[in-house]
């Protein structure tokens, strides 16, 4: 039972803030992904948990009792960097004994843990090799060990796939979450890789600047971003991004991308929501994922025309960049729907895909339509 | 690789081979004059031109290590049955000198300056990479305030040629006591090493990563057990490295050694010039004294050369 509370933590390097008033509660047993950019604060964060960074304001609470000031030694967590951090002097057996050979435990009892954990992790015959021996993966998969031998209150993973090559890290990924669903214990990790966060995550947290934008679930920051920022920084392509104007003209609300001569149809709705929210008029961003521009190679109803101008084949689906006004829409199709580029299509908006946000704070409007 | 060279890349291989052959031969020939005069009789080792092939003698060592007094004359015959045989070694190369005292043997001041010298050596090697290793570590490590200008400090202590202070040292070294002592030595050579260890160290420990230590500190343990544990062994291609250089500079340290001590301190390297003074000099004798002169340093080097040679390959590892 492992229960982290983070209450109003702020950090400064010189002068400048890396952690603007973090407040955080972490369940026990549940898998947070940090996530954002690099410089935004999250491995700050996540060593100050492990007690290798100082806090300047506010309380870390491990179980409910304050931590802040007790030594990383002392606080019974385990830290997996993205480095590995093996040490070169020692075979892969005394490095994952070394956490246990810090308490004095006796030899038999260190043996026994260290050939546990190596069955687990699959790397009982790597045990007498040196790091330096390691492909990255198995380095990868001994730094975990070494984590887990201890039965720590929480592990803490600093982008511990972030030096594997792409094909190593989705294995590795696949790993991760299997050995947390076998052992589970609070996990926190950091990554600026959103697939890794996705697939990893019970929760996700999005920083930015120091700044906590947004905790929820894979699903919910995905389909609910709270901001424009938590938008465009989950999911690939990048969410459309276009200021609009709403207006109403019998029984529909008509969304105009600026530039644009012609407009999308909305459910009416739409814009007494947006008075409710408090939206004003010129003020108005539209976001849309790709897969929320829906296409067609026909005129039907409710869509516009517009030009197809970039195709990216992607193999299991095309990228696809339409013109409309003065702003590129990126859509999402079936592979080789458009042929060629140039063609004319028409395209609507998808309502239920489309996310209302504040052009100056950035915030969401939260329509659901 | 051998395959595609050209014929002008595999002409510039040779005279590159060429030359660091006759670059080896420079440097290898003085030792092999000191070697070879070392085990020469003493009317072939100032031949000219040089004797290259003789009977190789170990008397010049038995001159080297007991006190002697020239005789007018060949030894009688009843000195010569009654010495042991490492003694007649010496008469039997037609020497007139014979060692001082009667019956008990007396040993020459050469073990005595090898010994200050080992002692001064070793304590000063010691001294200053233990306090280099540790003040590099608080530069690397934490936050000094001043860092820069400290560490400039630290390396400006070398920018004077250390002779031109070698009277006030003098003085200060005598109006304290510290003059031809062990201490006053070892104090002299761990100063002018200290410096260089710290540079040197430095840059050994800023390439051993963070994250070595902040995994042990996670770990439970303490940051001098992490110390000790993880980054001295770490660190060993570099202690063994500034070992070496500290230990060669304090070793062959000739103008301190010879203005702060003359007797009870007295180092080989003011020793064994100074023999070249008395009487007719026997260069067999200098050359041995010179000759297990060079051999600790070439046995330590010896002795830390997978050191030295991993700090070559330093750095294969995943950072």
């Amino acid at each position: 039972m492992t229960q982290i509370e983070l209450r109003g933590i702020e950090k400064h390097f010189g002068a400048v803030q890396v952690i603007k008033d973090l407040n955080l509660t972490i369940a026990d047993n549940e898998f947070i992904v940090l996530l954002g950019q690099s410089g935004c604060g999250k491995t700050t964060t996540l060593r100050a948990i492990a007690g290798l960074e100082t806090i300047d304001e506010g309380d870390i609470l491990i179980d409910g009792q304050p931590v802040q000031h007790i030594k990383a030694a002392h606080r019974d967590i385990a830290f997996v960097f993205q480095s590995f951090s093996l040490y070169p002097h020692m075979t892969v057996f005394e490095n994952i004994a070394f956490p246990l050979r810090a308490t004095r435990g006796n030899r038999t009892d260190i043996e026994r843990e260290v050939q546990a954990v190596a069955k687990t992790l699959q790397i009982t015959h790597l045990l007498v090799k040196k790091p330096s021996a390691l492909s990255g993966g198995d380095m990868q998969r001994v730094a975990i060990g070494r984590a887990l031998v201890r039965r720590p209150k929480a592990m803490l993973m600093d982008e511990p796939i972030g030096a594997l090559d792409a094909k190593l890290r989705e294995e590795m990924r696949a790993e991760i979450k299997r050995l947390h669903i076998k052992q589970g214990s609070t996990t926190i990790y950091v990554t600026h890789d959103q697939v890794e966060a996705m697939s990893l995550a019970d929760r996700i947290v999005v920083m930015h600047e120091g700044v906590l934008q947004q905790v929820g679930s894979p699903h919910e920051v995905y389909a609910r971003p709270a901001n424009m920022f938590v938008a465009q920084f989950v999911g690939s392509p990048v969410m459309n991004m276009s200021d609009v104007t709403v207006s109403e003209d019998d029984g529909h609300a008509r969304v105009v991308v600026r530039g644009a001569p012609t407009s999308f149809d909305f459910p009416s709705n739409l814009t007494a929501q947006l008075a409710a929210a408090g939206a004003q008029s010129g003020n108005l961003t539209l976001g849309v994922r790709p897969e929320g521009v829906l296409v067609s190679r026909q005129a039907r109803e409710g869509y516009v025309p517009v030009e197809a101008h970039i195709i990216e084949p992607l193999g299991s689906h095309d990228i696809i960049d339409l013109q409309v006004g003065d702003q590129m829409l990126r859509a999402r199709t079936k592979s080789g729907f458009v042929p060629r580029p140039g063609e004319a299509v028409w395209a609507r908006i998808d309502p239920a895909q489309a996310h209302f946000f504040d052009s100056s704070t950035g915030t969401s409007f939260g329509i659901r339509l | 690789m051998a395959a595609v060279q050209t014929r002008s890349e595999r002409a510039l291989n040779r005279l590159a081979i060429a030359a660091v052959l006759v670059i080896t031969l420079l440097f290898l020939a003085p030792i092999y004059w000191i070697t070879s005069t070392a085990f020469k009789p003493r009317n072939l080792a100032t031949t000219i031109p040089p004797t290259v092939v003789f009977q190789p003698e170990i008397s010049p060592f038995v001159k080297l290590f007991t006190k002697r007094s020239q005789l007018r004359s060949a030894p009688e015959p009843e000195v010569y049955a009654a010495a042991p045989w490492w003694e007649r070694l010496v008469f039997d190369g037609g020497e007139k000198v014979v060692r001082s005292g009667r019956g008990e043997v007396q040993l020459s001041g050469y073990p005595n300056r090898f010994m200050n010298s080992l002692i001064v050596a070793i304590t000063s090697t010691v001294l200053a990479v233990g306090m280099g290793t540790f003040t590099a570590y608080g530069f690397s490590r934490f936050k000094v305030k001043g860092e820069a200008d400290l560490l400039f400090f630290i390396l400006s202590t070398r920018m004077l040629p250390p002779v031109v202070v070698a009277i006030p040292m003098f003085l200060m070294y005598r109006a304290v006591g510290l003059n031809d002592t062990h201490w006053g030595l070892i104090i002299l050579y761990t100063a002018f090493n200290l410096s260089f260890s710290v540079w040197l160290m430095k840059g050994f420990i800023d390439e051993i990563p963070k994250e070595y230590e902040e995994a042990a500190l996670v770990d439970g343990y303490t940051r001098l057990e992490a110390f000790f544990k993880i980054v001295l062994p770490e660190a060993a291609t570099g202690i063994a490295a500034t070992a070496v250089f500290c230990f060669i500079t304090a070793w062959n340290e000739y103008a301190f050694a010879l203005i702060m001590t003359n007797r009870r301190a007295q180092t080989a390297p003011p020793f064994i010039p100074s023999q070249v003074g008395s009487g007719l000099p026997d260069w067999t004798v200098i050359a041995a004294g010179t000759f297990l002169f060079l051999l600790p340093v070439a046995i330590f080097t010896f002795l830390l050369r997978n050191h030295l040679l991993r700090g070559m390959s330093f750095g294969a590892i995943r950072k």
